[in-house]
This record gives structure tokens, C-alpha cells and sequence, in this order.
């Protein structure tokens, strides 16, 4: 037996360092996750309660190659701006697989408000600028009468018209428009005095002194509006109608916020036909923005913009409102009736692509239709994962019990290892929350219960291999290292065989069966990390005990149990030196 | 002792021998005649697509007193539609109603909490469209399709090609008893079902993989002797795995079987239920499949091959030989006893098979399982 045990000295390498670095390993893990202050994991919409909605683009004829990552990333982008408008920090949306949105909103918000604002188009408006000015912590000095040439631009112009220097042609025009304007002015005829140098003086030089009580709302509304604040600039344009002035935010090229008294709609979003973003190679290169209206938008268009022209700066701009916040606001110079304009600036291509988008598309990029939507009350969430857990720990119990009376001593093998698994599982989970955003849904739980039958299954192959072993006449020390080997093989081969499938089903499907996936998938890897580093050296190191390595009754590996006969083995081990046989 | 008793301490000692791959004929017709069924039952039952496929809204209530009758009118008023109501573990109600699109349910789930007497903010709304549903089969029969090309691939790389389309039609044969059996009792088809059914793919072939393992291992230079045929080594691979494919499906359907009634049961109708069922089903046609499925028609590929033909004619021919000379060696039926043999994994030849000392004819195997004592 000296030169067996010579020769496998390399296969069991150094038990007990391995297990050393594998503890180690799973305490740095387990610190890690106290210190990162997340010890349960994140759980998902239909555990921890709320609503998940989930959206599906949905192809319409004439453009068929819509549904591609630039636009669905629009519409996430556009829809997080949408539910987080509602107040609601932790409310997600991510795209899932190539045609669905996922808007997870947490318990505690209005779900049917959520679903309105998410699901619907948005909507997309033009509408005359009244009052405008940056909202900034530095009140610069009011210049109200910018003096300066009127702008240059031909055709509607620069998005970031608000740099530009102001027309200071007081002919502040008495159309009906006009009229609302110098109304909303009236109540405050230096709106607050902070426009900064550059921007356009909002002072209108008109003065009809009636001050109805919608205007001073208005202007009410306005002075209180603080848009560097979320949850108010959200607010800022909510259930006004599409014929009323409103108030609005909006963020100019400087990223600043800037607010504004708007006007009431005069064109709406279905009134564009089409927007695409051209790069201008003439004049003034750079990117811009092309629109087309239709028949009618074209005409209500002409008339608003002969409207603006005439108006000095800032009522020559009108503003693109998409959702309640400006996007846009260029300025007139001329009317515009040939149905179409241009919005020029210094767009970089994916501002006047985004810009283009919003307008072409009413908002989003595309059209989505609920594909379903759930609404968990935390109760019934908690009861379900409760229920979950309960049938995971009776389940792990009845397969300990088989496995004790099955395997006897080895069983506490497998349950640590199975301990150490479950562990390494929860731990994991509960980091992968904050990093990659793993929540934890019901799918999810039943993946990890059904991932202890994967798992017990490895250490039942490795079992087996050293009770054949043990069969074949081996002491249990070699019968351990020779078994390993095999059952190593057997065991990769069928977890990748399982982890092919988690993986699969990760990449293909969308919804609940990713969850599902990936806990199964997590399980798998997790396995396997357990078995090589945690089962095969512990086993090792127990194989030198006494009461394993001379088949204890108890141990699960009593030969006679096994139905190999003592006289058998001597001969066996005399007439056959197992050292050749090595794997 | 007990028969079970018995087979439980033979199975244990891994002494169980059966003719898996003699008797391959009985299990391929069984296996027909449950495919036969379960196709008979999908197209004269079909299945029970839940309200996932249909679009509509499934709401789930608190502990409440009202009747599941009452409730149902309750539903049926409100929604204009028909409704199913079931009553959960908990007291609580289940309440399905097809057809009703996601626009309408924060409608109907206020007429109900006034009906039902619940806080609205207590009620579950589950609403799909009527597409969700085929969306996530349409994914999970890309996904499985593309998972079959991928593990055959594997299979072929890692074992051979005979063993992948073995393997194959073992998970096809799954999948079909699953969905008839889902066809036939009339349980309900949900994303939940797709997912148990998409789990077993990797389980049912987990199992195939096993038994494949240890057949590849013992079946490594088996053209180089001359006692045992490929088939006869195939039934010795399945024997050998045998107590593992016991204990392994015994060990995945126990938390299984937990989900199954525990959760299910104490939640009533719902997702855990819906995949446990599905995972049941399939987990117990995946072990059987693997054992008399997948095994036996590997070896009647393999016994096509011509040098397994030609192994086969020598087999037999030292059998013949044997027996003329009044003196048979061989066990043309090989029944499982504990591994006397030389290791196999090692350069020598003979390695598959029993060594000749321990050769009996079949009639005398009722003596196995012990060591014969021939081989000192």
C-alpha cells in the first residue's frame, strides 16, 4: 500500500487547505455582504409587493425594423421618466429580451396611476412660450431690455435659442395669443428678476392691467416652481389640458433647469408626420432636425408660427413639451406654411436623433401594448414566499432524512455540503441584488429548492463511486481518490449539461422563466465550486478518521453492509496492487 | 425480511440486475403506447390553457367570508365575463376571469373589493394580454429548440452522435408525457407549467447524461475482448447507475413533492404549484426515460455499427464454443453483482465485463451477489 499512497498524494493534494480557502472565501463573502449593509436579498415585485408591468413592443405596418435596441432604449429612457415622475425613486424599467419593457414599481404607489402614465403614448405638444427664465441658485442681474440683432436663422431656430440674443422689437402683437400672454405676465411684470445676462429678458413690455384668477394661479404656480427638484418638475404639468396654459421645466444645452409659463397647445404631436434627424452640410453644418406635418398640423403650424414671429424673444419660441417637460424650445422667426421645418442648433447626432424620435413617434418610439400586469399586495407576496420557504425546508429536510438513512455517516458530508451551498447561494443572491439588480421572485425560490435536488445529486455520484470502489475489495482512503476522479467527470458533464439549459432559457426567454433561469443556472455553477472545493476535500480529510476508514457501521460505508466479504479484500488487495490501476 | 425489504438491501449493496436492454422491446412498446396516449389526449382533450394564454385577470383576495358561489356572481357581474373562483389554502379567493383586457381590471378589481368587502389595496391583480402568454411559449419552444441542437452538439463532442439522438428522443419522449399528462387530468397550462417543463430538459438529460457516463467508461475498448456484447455492457452500465438514478430522482422529487403540497397546498392554486406539477411529472418521466429509453436505444445503434455487429459474432461464437465444450464461461445475460473486475479506467485490455473467473451460465444466477469463490 506504500507506493499507492506515494502516487495519489498529487490527486488529494492539500485537503485541508483547500477547505481553508474555500471557508475563507465564503466569511470574505458573507462580510462583504454585512458591510455592504444588503443581507437578505432583493426581492422581486410578486415577493416584496407592488407592481410589475411588463410591455410589448408591438410592430406596425410599414415599419417593420422599428422594434431595434436604439428605440427600445428611447422608450426606457422615456417610460423611467415617466414612473419616476411619479415620485417613486426605486420604480425600474428595463428592457427584457428584444420587444418587452418591464416597469417594476414597489408597493406603496399608485398602481393604476403608474399604468396610465406607462402605458399610454405620451403626450407631445407644441406650445407658445410665455415666460421663461433658468432657475438657478444665482439670481444674476435682471437685463430686461437685451438689446441686439434679431436672430439670423431663416427658418425656426436653435434649440438653444435662449442663448441667443433676444429681438428686442416691442411689438408685442394683440392676437388673442398675445393677449394670454401679456395676462400671465401682468401679475408679475419682472418675472422674479433672475433671468441670467444671456437669457432673453422675459419682461414684456404690455401692461393691461386685468388680473383674472387663472393667470395669477399661473403665476402662482410658476414662482413657487423649483425645477431642480424631481418630484416637483413631475408634478409641474399634471392633469393640465391640452388647451390650457400650464407651467413647465425644462433643462437647456448647459444642463441647467429652466422654467416656463406656457401657452396653450397649438399643435399636437399626432399633427407631425415624420422628424428625422439630417446633418446639414451647408450653412451652418451640423445636425438638425427635419419635420413634416400633416395636412391640418402643417396649417395649424403656419398660423402659430406667423404668430411667434412677430412676438419679441422669449414669446417668439415655442416649446416642445413632451410629458410636461420641455424638450425643446426654438425659436420664430417667420412663419413657417410649406408643412414642413427645420430645428436647428448645436445638436450633436444623438440629441437631434433623440429629438427626432420624440417628435415622429409621439414620445415613444414605438407602440406597446400591456402583455401583463401584476399587482402583489406585500401580504400575499410575503405568504407566497413564506409558503415557498416552508415547502424549501421541508423539502431539504426529507432529503436530509433520506439521505441519513440512506448514507448514514456520510450523509453529514452532503448536509454540510449542502449547508455551505445554501450559504454560498443566499450570500451571493443577496450581493447580487445591488450590483446587477437580482431580485429574488417566486420563480426565482422554486429554482433554488429545485436546485437541492441537483446538488444533493453530486454528492450521491461521488458516494456511489466510493462505494463501488469500496465494493471492489479498496480501503476507503484509496477508494476515495480513485472514485474522485470519476465522479468528477460524471459530475461536470451533467451539471453542464443543466447549466447549458439555465442558460439557454436565460438568453431566450423574457419574464418570470429568467428569473427562474438564473437561479438555476447560479445553483449549477454554485454546485460545482461546492463539490471540488468544499465535499471532495472534506471527504479526504475524513477519510483519514478511524470510523470512516475502517467502515464504521454508522458511516455509511461498512463493507459488509455493501456486500463485500473481509476475506475477499485481503486476497483482493494482495493479489492485485491497485497502485497500476490509477486513474 | 420483506420483498421491498429485500430489493431495498440488494439495492443497496447495488445487486439489482435486470435485463434493461434484453427486455428494451416490452419498455419500447410501453413507451409507444404512453406517447399513443398522451398525443391521442392532446388532440382529443387538449390542453387547458390558463387565462395566461387567453388574456384576461386573475385577482386573488384575503381571507374572506364570501362564498366561492357569491363571488362568482360577484365576478361575473363586474367583468360582464365568465369567471372561475377557486378557494385558496388560506381563506383567501381566487378569482379568474378570461377575456377581460388590462384597460378594464382596476374596474373590476374596485367593484369586487366593494363586493367581496376587501380593501381594494388588498387585492392581487394578475392581467395579461393575450399574446403574453404566447409569447413566453413561443420563447421557450425557441429556447428548447435551441437548447436540443446545443446538447445534441455537445453530446455528440463528448460521447458520440448515437448517444446524442438517443438522448434526444429520451427528452422528446418527456416532454410529450408531460404535456399529455397535462392533456389528460386537465391541469392547468401556465408560464409556470412552461417553466417546470423548460427544467426538466436539463434534469431529464442530467440523468441520460449519468448513465451515458458510465457506459462510455465501460464500454471504452470493448472492441479488444470477446465476453460481452455492447448491449450486455449497456444493461451493466444501467444496473451499476441504477441505485444513483434511484436516489437521485428520489432526491429531486422529495423538495419537489414539497413545493408540490406543501406550497401548493398551502397557498391554494398558483405559480409554485403550477411549476412543481409540471417539474413532478416530467422529473419521474426523465428517470424512467433515462433507464428504459435512452440506454437500450443507444445500444441498438450501437449494435448496427459494424465492428459492434462483428464484436457480437465473436461473442457468440466463444459462447458456442464454450457451451460445445460442455463448459460454458460465459453469462450471456449479465446480471449485476458487485464489481469483481479489474478497474477499467487503466490501459489493460480486458476491461470490460466480469473477469472469466466468475463466469456462469445465466440459470445459475440466482447465486450471484455473493462472490462465487470460483475466482481464488
Amino acid at each position: 500500500m506504500a507506493a499507492p499512497k506515494k502516487g495519489r498524494q498529487g490527486t488529494q493534494g492539500r485537503p485541508g487547505r483547500t477547505l481553508a480557502l474555500i471557508l475563507i472565501a465564503i466569511v470574505a463573502l458573507t462580510g462583504g455582504m454585512f458591510a455592504s449593509g444588503h443581507t437578505t436579498p432583493r426581492l422581486g415585485i410578486d415577493l416584496a409587493g407592488g407592481t410589475s408591468i411588463t410591455l410589448q413592443a408591438k410592430n406596425e405596418p410599414g415599419q417593420k425594423n422599428a422594434i431595434n435596441k436604439t428605440n427600445m432604449d428611447t422608450a426606457v429612457d422615456i417610460m423611467n421618466r415617466r414612473v419616476n415622475g411619479l415620485g417613486v425613486s426605486e420604480a425600474e424599467v428595463q428592457t427584457q429580451g428584444d420587444s418587452n419593457i418591464i416597469v417594476n414599481i414597489p408597493k406603496g404607489t399608485n398602481s393604476e396611476q403608474a399604468r396610465e402614465q406607462v402605458g399610454t403614448t405620451a403626450k407631445l405638444y407644441f406650445r407658445p412660450v410665455l415666460v421663461t427664465e433658468v432657475t438657478g441658485a444665482d439670481a444674476a442681474t435682471p437685463s430686461p431690455s437685451a438689446s441686439g440683432s434679431s436672430s439670423a436663422s431663416p427658418s425656426a431656430s436653435a434649440k438653444e435659442s435662449e442663448k441667443a440674443t433676444s429681438s428686442s422689437s416691442p411689438s408685442a402683437s394683440a392676437t388673442s395669443q398675445g393677449r394670454a400672454v401679456t395676462d400671465a405676465l401682468k401679475a408679475d411684470p419682472t418675472p422674479s428678476g433672475s433671468s441670467t445676462g444671456s437669457e432673453s429678458a422675459a419682461a414684456s413690455p404690455s401692461a393691461s392691467a386685468s388680473t383674472d384668477p387663472a393667470t395669477a394661479k399661473l403665476q402662482a404656480e410658476y414662482t413657487k416652481l423649483d425645477c431642480s427638484k424631481k418630484t416637483v418638475r413631475a408634478k409641474a404639468g399634471d392633469g393640465v389640458k391640452a388647451g390650457d396654459p400650464t407651467v413647465a421645466c425644462g433643462q437647456n444645452s448647459q444642463g441647467q433647469w429652466q422654467k416656463y409659463i406656457l401657452g396653450p397647445a397649438e399643435v399636437e404631436g399626432t399633427d407631425v408626420d415624420k422628424a428625422s434627424a439630417v446633418f446639414d452640410t451647408q450653412g451652418a453644418a451640423g445636425w438638425k432636425v427635419t419635420m413634416d406635418f400633416t395636412g391640418k398640423g402643417g396649417k395649424k403650424f403656419a398660423s402659430i408660427t406667423g404668430k411667434l414671429a412677430q412676438n419679441q424673444s422669449p414669446q417668439n419660441q415655442f416649446a416642445i413639451v413632451l410629458d410636461g417637460e420641455v424638450v425643446s424650445d426654438p425659436y420664430v422667426s417667420q412663419a413657417l406654411t410649406g408643412g414642413t421645418a427645420e430645428i436647428s442648433g448645436s445638436f450633436d447626432q444623438q440629441e437631434a436623433q433623440d429629438l427626432a424620435n420624440m417628435l415622429s413617434y409621439g414620445a415613444l418610439p414605438l407602440t406597446f401594448t400591456e402583455a401583463s400586469v401584476t399587482t402583489v399586495t406585500a401580504a400575499l407576496g410575503g405568504e407566497q414566499l413564506e409558503a415557498g420557504l416552508i415547502a424549501g425546508a421541508i423539502g431539504l429536510a426529507l432529503v436530509i432524512i433520506y439521505l441519513v438513512v440512506y448514507y448514514r455517516g456520510l450523509s453529514m458530508i452532503a448536509i454540510a455540503s449542502l449547508l455551505v451551498s445554501a450559504v454560498m447561494t443566499y450570500v451571493i443572491m443577496s450581493l447580487l441584488g445591488p450590483t446587477i439588480g437580482f431580485a429574488l421572485n417566486l420563480p426565482a425560490v422554486c429554482g433554488a429548492i429545485v436546485a437541492i435536488g441537483i446538488t444533493a445529486d453530486s454528492f450521491i455520484v461521488f458516494f456511489e463511486r466510493i462505494r463501488d470502489e469500496i465494493r471492489e475489495g479498496r480501503r476507503m482512503r484509496p477508494a476515495v481518490e480513485r472514485a474522485w476522479p470519476r465522479a468528477r467527470r460524471t459530475i461536470l458533464v451533467s451539471d453542464f449539461v443543466s447549466f447549458l439549459a439555465a442558460a439557454v432559457l436565460f438568453v431566450v426567454t423574457v419574464g418570470k422563466v429568467q428569473g427562474f433561469a438564473f437561479t438555476l443556472g447560479l445553483t449549477t455553477l454554485l454546485d460545482v465550486v461546492v463539490v471540488f472545493f468544499f465535499t471532495k476535500p472534506l471527504m479526504t480529510l475524513l477519510a483519514r478518521r478511524k470510523f470512516f476508514a475502517e467502515g464504521h457501521s454508522w458511516s455509511g460505508l461498512d463493507p459488509k453492509r455493501l456486500g463485500v466479504q473481509p476475506p475477499l479484500r485481503r486476497t483482493r488487495r494482495a493479489s492485485a496492487p491497485v497502485d497500476t490501476k490509477e486513474a | 425480511m420483506s420483498k421491498l425489504g429485500t430489493l431495498g438491501a440488494r439495492l443497496h449493496r447495488g445487486e439489482i440486475g435486470y435485463d434493461f436492454v434484453g427486455k428494451r422491446k416490452i419498455w419500447y412498446g410501453v413507451s409507444i403506447l404512453i406517447t399513443i396516449t398522451a398525443i391521442l389526449g392532446l388532440a382529443v382533450r387538449g390542453l387547458n390553457m390558463g387565462i395566461e394564454f387567453q388574456g384576461g385577470a386573475v385577482f386573488t383576495t384575503e381571507r374572506t367570508s364570501v362564498s366561492v358561489s357569491q363571488a362568482e356572481t360577484y365576478a361575473e357581474e363586474a367583468s360582464g365575463h365568465d369567471a372561475i373562483v377557486q378557494k385558496l389554502g388560506n381563506g383567501g379567493l381566487r378569482i379568474q376571469v378570461a377575456g377581460v383586457d388590462t384597460g378594464k381590471s382596476d374596474q373590476i378589481k374596485k367593484d369586487l373589493s366593494k363586493d367581496l368587502k376587501v380593501d381594494p389595496e388588498k387585492i392581487n391583480a394578475d392581467l395579461v394580454g393575450p399574446s403574453w402568454g404566447d409569447q413566453i411559449a413561443n420563447k421557450a419552444w425557441q429556447g428548447l429548440a435551441i437548447f436540443m441542437v446545443l446538447v445534441v452538439i455537445y453530446l455528440a463532442i463528448a460521447f458520440e452522435w448515437r448517444m446524442a439522438a438517443a438522448a434526444l428522443v429520451a427528452l422528446i419522449h418527456d416532454i410529450t408525457i408531460t404535456v399529455g399528462v397535462y392533456a389528460l387530468v386537465g391541469f392547468e397550462v401556465t408560464p409556470g407549467t412552461v417553466i417546470g417543463l423548460l427544467t426538466i430538459l436539463g434534469y431529464s438529460l442530467y440523468d441520460t447524461v449519468v448513465v451515458f457516463d458510465s457506459l462510455k467508461e465501460q464500454t471504452k475498448d470493448i472492441t479488444k475482448q470477446t465476453r460481452y456484447t455492447y448491449s450486455e455492457i449497456a444493461d451493466r452500465s444501467i444496473n451499476g447507475t441504477l441505485v444513483r438514478s434511484i436516489n437521485t430522482t428520489v432526491v429531486a422529487l422529495l423538495p419537489v413533492a414539497g413545493l408540490l403540497f406543501i406550497g401548493g397546498g398551502v397557498l391554494g392554486a398558483g405559480m409554485l404549484n403550477d411549476i412543481s406539477l409540471s417539474l413532478f411529472v416530467g422529473l419521474a418521466a426523465g428517470a424512467y426515460s433515462s433507464i428504459f429509453i435512452a440506454t437500450p436505444l443507444v445500444a441498438d445503434l450501437k449494435e448496427r455499427e459494424p465492428q459492434i455487429k462483428a464484436l457480437r459474432k465473436r461473442v457468440l461464437a466463444k459462447r458456442a464454443a464454450a457451451a460445445a465444450k460442455g463448459e460454458s464461461l460465459e453469462a450471456p445475460v449479465v446480471e449485476r453483482s458487485y464489481d469483481d473486475e479489474e478497474p477499467d479506467d487503466d490501459a489493460t485490455p480486458a476491461v470490460v465485463g466480469p473477469r472469466a473467473q466468475r463466469a456462469q451460465p445465466s440459470s445459475r444466477s440466482r447465486g450471484r451477489g455473493r462472490p462465487s469463490g470460483k475466482r481464488r
